[in-house]
């Protein structure tokens, strides 16, 4: 049901662990859901220089999440916003249906470090995005 | 160098060799029609008599309560729907519990569907159901009341001499799932009070396909499958031979196992699993019944992680094991049984079950205690909710 890509990633994710004085930290999901992802963002000039990742979830959840923190790592914040669910999904081989919201996780990670980021130094914050609640399938 | 190490027999078995033995003849050279009168009909029918004898021996029935069905799922289907469409005119009302295999719950939702009434009996925290709510439960116009032997996820085995004395004395027919436990463990029916049992082959290292139902004399039932009238009118359909027979012999080596106690070498194993593991992994909890459970079931849930990546990172070491979390399932909801019996939804999610086999070794137990603990630190090492060093 998953792609070598994604097992491959699952059992050897890049990027796990903490950054203990991270410039912004996103959290997403619930566990009542069975999986929740915390983005830790280490931010240089707008860019992102250092990127981590703490998953409480499936081997989907953890691939995702190995995945979008290579994918955005060394962008810009404005280049990292961009990075969608779909983008997630692709880099992964793709993913069986019941495992989108994963990706959808993912993406949502990243977005919520960025909009930790932004609050702490004051700036504008992006507009919210929709929260959701065991969005499976 | 890794092991390979399968503890998932409670979804289903191999066939054993003796038993795939028995079976070949009847696929190619003793390929007669049982209700064949010629003599390749005669062998056929010879070899199916003789299964019937070694399943009813099994559980100490008369081999004419015994009829062949094309597994549990549908032994279930036939003894639930065939009481209700047999007893409708006394009443429809039917009880079961909460933690029923979905061949009985989907079953009974689907007569609720039909006119007919259910009561679904609530578990204690081990799964255990409690006869004073079974006696509770029971109405003027009680039919039925479908609880199973052992609970396939959890292990728990139900108080069944007690839930079917309520039904006897109250005159309700007590049908019980027997999917998980016979074979496994030793079942009289001339002891116990229970009307109608189902029994799966698979489960008891005979092939796949094929289960039986053992109806009480004197309980009629409606057949669902119309024909030929093989098995007696309740199961029409040329007979699945090759299965039966092997069926036969699974049900006759599981009568030997257990007649020389051989389970008793699988219950030590599983208690040294239970007992290491405990003790190994912080956090862990075992689910089900420390004691009244299947010999050779094992299951728990260890916090802070969820149930798919556990299997399959044990899957990677050559593990074979089995979860009840929502991602496994496919589903919104973690298991309806680990809900049943109060867990909450984020320790649900951590759910494992290891269920050892006749050949399970104690050095299969010692891969499993030494590789279990390694997998469980790296998945709570990367999450949010971890013990962190």
């Amino acid at each position: 049901m998953y792609t070598e890509k994604l097992m491959q990633l699952f059992m050897n994710p890049k990027n796990v662990g903490r950054i203990e004085d991270a410039d912004g930290i996103g959290e997403v999901g619930n566990p009542i859901c069975g999986d929740v992802m915390k983005i830790y963002l280490k931010i240089e000039d707008d860019r992102i220089v250092d990127v981590k990742f703490e998953t409480f979830g499936c081997a989907a959840a953890i691939a995702t999440s190995s995945m979008v923190t290579e994918l955005v790592k060394g962008k810009t914040i404005e280049e990292a916003l961009k990075v969608s669910n779909k983008d997630v999904a692709e880099a992964l081989g793709g993913l069986p249906p019941q495992k989108v919201h994963c990706s959808l996780l993912a993406e949502e990670g990243i977005k919520a470090a960025v909009d930790d980021y932004l609050a702490k130094k004051g700036k504008t914050k992006r507009e919210a995005s929709e929260t959701r609640q065991c969005a499976k399938a | 160098m890794n092991r390979f190490v399968y503890l998932d027999h409670s979804a289903t078995t191999p066939v054993d060799q003796k038993v795939l033995e028995a079976m070949l003849p009847f696929f190619s050279m003793d390929f007669g029609n049982p209700n064949s009168l010629h003599a390749w009909g005669r062998k056929a029918r010879q070899a199916v008599d003789q299964a019937r004898d070694e399943v009813s021996r099994l559980i100490n029935a008369e081999p004419s309560e015994i009829i062949f069905t094309g597994g549990g799922s549908e032994a279930d289907n036939i003894a639930i729907k065939g009481v209700a469409f047999a007893k409708k005119d006394k009443g429809r009302h039917i009880i079961t519990s909460a933690i029923e295999h979905h061949a009985v719950l989907d079953t009974c939702k689907w007569l609720e569907k039909e006119g007919f009434d259910i009561t679904i009996l609530p578990v204690d925290e081990y799964g255990t159901i409690r006869p004073e709510e079974l006696r509770k439960a029971i109405r003027p116009d009680t039919i039925l009341v479908t609880i199973h032997f052992a609970n396939n996820e959890i292990g728990t085995v139900q108080p069944i001499e007690q839930l079917g004395n309520i039904c006897r004395e109250q005159g309700v027919l007590f049908h019980t799932d027997a999917v998980q436990a016979a074979g496994h463990i030793s079942i009289d029916v001339k002891k116990l009070p229970i009307d109608l049992m189902t029994m799966a082959a698979h489960k008891m290292y005979g092939p796949k396909g094929v289960g039986a139902l053992y109806i009480k004399k004197g309980v009629k039932i409606v057949p669902l499958i119309h024909g030929g009238g093989q098995e007696r009118g309740l199961r029409s359909g040329t007979e699945n031979t090759a299965g039966i027979v092997g069926f036969g012999k699974a049900a006759a080596l599981a009568s030997d196992r257990l007649a020389k106690e051989e389970t008793e070498k699988e219950r030590n194993l599983r208690d040294r699993l239970i007992d290491g593991i405990l003790e190994k992994i912080e956090d862990a909890m075992l689910t089900g019944h420390r004691t009244e459970r299947l010999p050779f079931h094992a299951s728990f849930c260890f916090r802070y992680i969820e149930g798919e990546s556990l299997l399959l990172r044990l899957d990677a070491l050559g593990i074979g094991a089995s979860s009840g979390s929502a991602c496994t399932s496919g589903s919104l909801e973690p298991s309806h049984v680990l809900l049943a019996i109060g867990l909450p939804h984020e320790i649900a999610h951590g759910s494992l079950r290891l269920t050892l086999g006749k050949d399970t070794s104690e050095e299969d137990i010692d891969y499993v205690l030494e590789n279990l603990p390694k997998v469980v630190e790296s998945l709570r090492a990367m999450s949010p909710y971890g013990k962190r060093g």
